[in-house]
């Protein structure tokens, strides 16, 4: 009886369009994803272009072993987790106390003209505020070391500065997308009752307790799931960014995983080299995206689809 | 709801809408700045002499910057990949939306689809794969290698499947039983009800083709081929070199101070026209994917 019904309502005359539909979408899909992923095994070969995919040598391991023995491994390593450590509690941090503060004002076209705002360097690409910053962060003259010099400060070479670099890119960066970020705390702040809040009143809480008691257990799920969602991009210490934004006079400090990569890969044309160091990453974001989807969905009961 | 308000809150109140309003000024103030130094005279500029107005206010950074041959073509480059992988993006979300929007009991796979879909944003063959994949196909110098491998935007299609979700099943049901197919469903009573959300997407799709600037970057070798953000990345990375290896701003590039500043403000200038739109619908698209009951 129950393979009746299982079977029985979902006829193939019926729903062969579903099938058609999704076939152009995944047609796509294989050819751009899932050919470069079999593409991986060039990290296993003395890739020469010209012969495929498949018409290489086979080298084995080498290119990890290679790896392994590369000073430069390390850096890039602790490079990347550094900075994208940094920037998950930056901005995680941020957008929360800016969302909570904002929550307080109640003049509404203060609040609504502070978030138009606020939001818009998010839609800006690293290109334009990299331009913007290297204007802006100069050492002869830019706006920055200017307003500094009137307190008797710096001037600071922000960019190729390696003491410097990392913190200027975790600040650039949470001032990008601090605004952006706080709008999933607006919405959770603003789907919070009201009547908690008159309840609160009634029992004699004041602004402070009402915060206390009633704002922060509002949205500290969403906090918690935020902050679960981010362990999987441990590995990102965003590549636009520090592309446009580093040298070689940071390498020691700035240099991340994506960017060595990209050098190694495409511009001194190490193609077996580059694309181990690629799968390195990509296998430990795997684990690590999975580990943190899991996570959440387990303790937070969250599902992207 | 009356308050009760303490004068420390009163005080902490008036404190945070300083802080508050402080914190938004500072997020537009570098590019008020970079319009005053692109709107002002050469030598003002290139003597720093310039801060959140144009000093000797003139229009030449930007007659110079149209009239540059390479700019032009760039633009219009940006111009038809937007066009090109819009269209592509917008199909390919609308008909991968719909499918994956049925319950497994109503459209049998279609989990496993879901998960050769998701997996694609979990895993990725890396840079290099990407490339080699692109440049064996012959695609590279072709428009196509910038609108193809971003054809289907994934997180689009969660968006617009959850957005389906919420619509009236009774709909649906009506239609079925009127006769319509899924493909009449979804053209007719699908496409009419979720043009809000279609909208959302759209001006996704945009901002991203306007803002891509590394496939140009890795696919084009042809520097006449270049999309307006590339150009743009080709030009940073040059004053970059002036400013930090130099040590000092050199001669030749800070002569140019007011005509960069132009560039980079016209390609800032269409996502700051579409930005109210943008504004009014992005923040639905965001709660709309991510907060469900």
């Amino acid at each position: 009886m129950l393979r009746y019904i299982r079977f029985k309502p979902v006829n193939w005359r019926r729903n062969w369009p579903l099938h058609l539909m999704l076939l152009p979408g995944l047609a796509m899909l294989a050819v751009f994803q899932y050919v470069p992923m079999v593409g991986i095994v060039i990290a296993f070969q003395d890739f020469v272009p010209t012969r495929g995919f498949f018409g290489s040598e086979w080298v084995g391991l080498e290119h990890f072993e290679f790896m392994l023995s590369l000073p430069d491994t390390a850096t890039i390593v602790m490079n990347t987790l550094i900075i994208a450590v940094m920037k998950i509690i930056m901005g995680l941090l941020v957008p929360v106390v800016f969302a909570l503060l904002l929550n307080e004002i109640r003049h509404h076209l203060v609040k609504r003209t502070v978030q138009t705002m606020v939001y818009f360097p998010h839609f800006l690409s690293w290109v334009i505020l990299g331009g913007i910053l290297v204007d802006v962060l100069s050492m002869n003259g830019g706006a920055v070391n200017q307003i500094l010099s009137w307190f008797g400060l710096g001037p600071y070479f922000f960019l190729g500065d390696p003491g410097l670099f990392r913190g200027v890119i975790v600040v650039t960066d949470v001032w990008k997308e601090f605004g952006f970020s706080a709008i999933i705390y607006l919405a959770a702040l603003s789907g919070i009752n009201p009547v908690l809040y008159e309840a609160a009143v009634m029992d004699g809480a004041t602004r402070w307790r009402q915060v206390w008691h009633v704002t922060l257990p509002g949205i500290m799920p969403i906090v918690v799931l935020m902050a679960t969602l981010s362990i999987g991009g441990i590995l990102n210490a965003g590549f636009d960014q520090i592309f446009n934004l580093y040298s070689p006079l940071v390498y020691k400090t700035g240099d991340i995983i994506d960017t060595w990569v990209y050098r190694a890969g495409l511009l001194d044309m190490q193609y077996g080299l580059a694309t181990a160091v690629g799968l390195f990453k990509s296998v430990v974001g795997l684990v690590l995206i999975s580990v943190s989807y899991w996570a959440a969905s387990r303790f937070a009961n969250y599902r992207i689809f | 709801m009356k308050t009760y308000d303490s004068n420390a809150y009163r005080l902490f109140y008036g404190v945070n809408l300083l802080f508050v309003i402080g914190v938004a000024v500072l997020c537009v103030l570098p590019l008020i700045h970079l319009m005053a130094v692109s709107l002002s005279e050469k030598g003002a500029a290139n003597a720093n002499l310039v801060g959140l107005w144009p000093v000797g206010f003139n229009l030449s950074a930007y007659k110079e910057a149209l009239a540059n041959e390479k700019f032009y073509d760039a633009f219009l480059v940006t111009l038809r990949r937007l066009l090109l992988g819009t269209t592509v993006n917008m199909i390919l979300t609308f008909l991968m939306a719909y499918p994956l929007s049925k319950e497994e009991r109503a459209f049998p796979y279609r989990n496993v689809y879901v998960w050769v879909i998701v997996f694609t944003m979990l895993f990725s063959g890396g840079l290099i794969p990407g490339y080699m994949l692109v440049s064996q196909l012959n695609l590279i110098d072709s428009i196509w290698a910038l609108v193809l491998p971003s054809a289907v935007q994934t997180f689009h299609v969660i968006l617009l499947l959850n957005f389906f979700r919420q619509l009236p099943k009774q709909l649906e049901e009506a239609c079925y039983i009127d006769g319509g197919g899924h493909f009449v469903t979804l053209f007719r009573i699908y496409l009419p009800l979720s043009m809000p959300a279609v909208a959302t997407l759209i001006l996704f799709s945009m901002v991203m083709h306007w803002n891509d600037w590394f496939s140009g970057l890795i696919y084009m070798n042809k520097v006449d081929l270049y999309p307006l953000q590339t150009y743009l990345q080709v030009l940073l990375d040059q004053t970059k070199k002036a400013v930090t290896i130099d040590d000092a701003r050199n001669a030749a590039e800070a002569s140019r101070r007011s005509l960069y500043s132009a560039q980079i403000f016209m390609a800032m200038l269409p996502i700051l026209l579409v930005y109210p739109f943008l504004q009014k619908h992005f923040t639905k698209g965001i709660v709309m994917g991510s907060i469900k009951e």
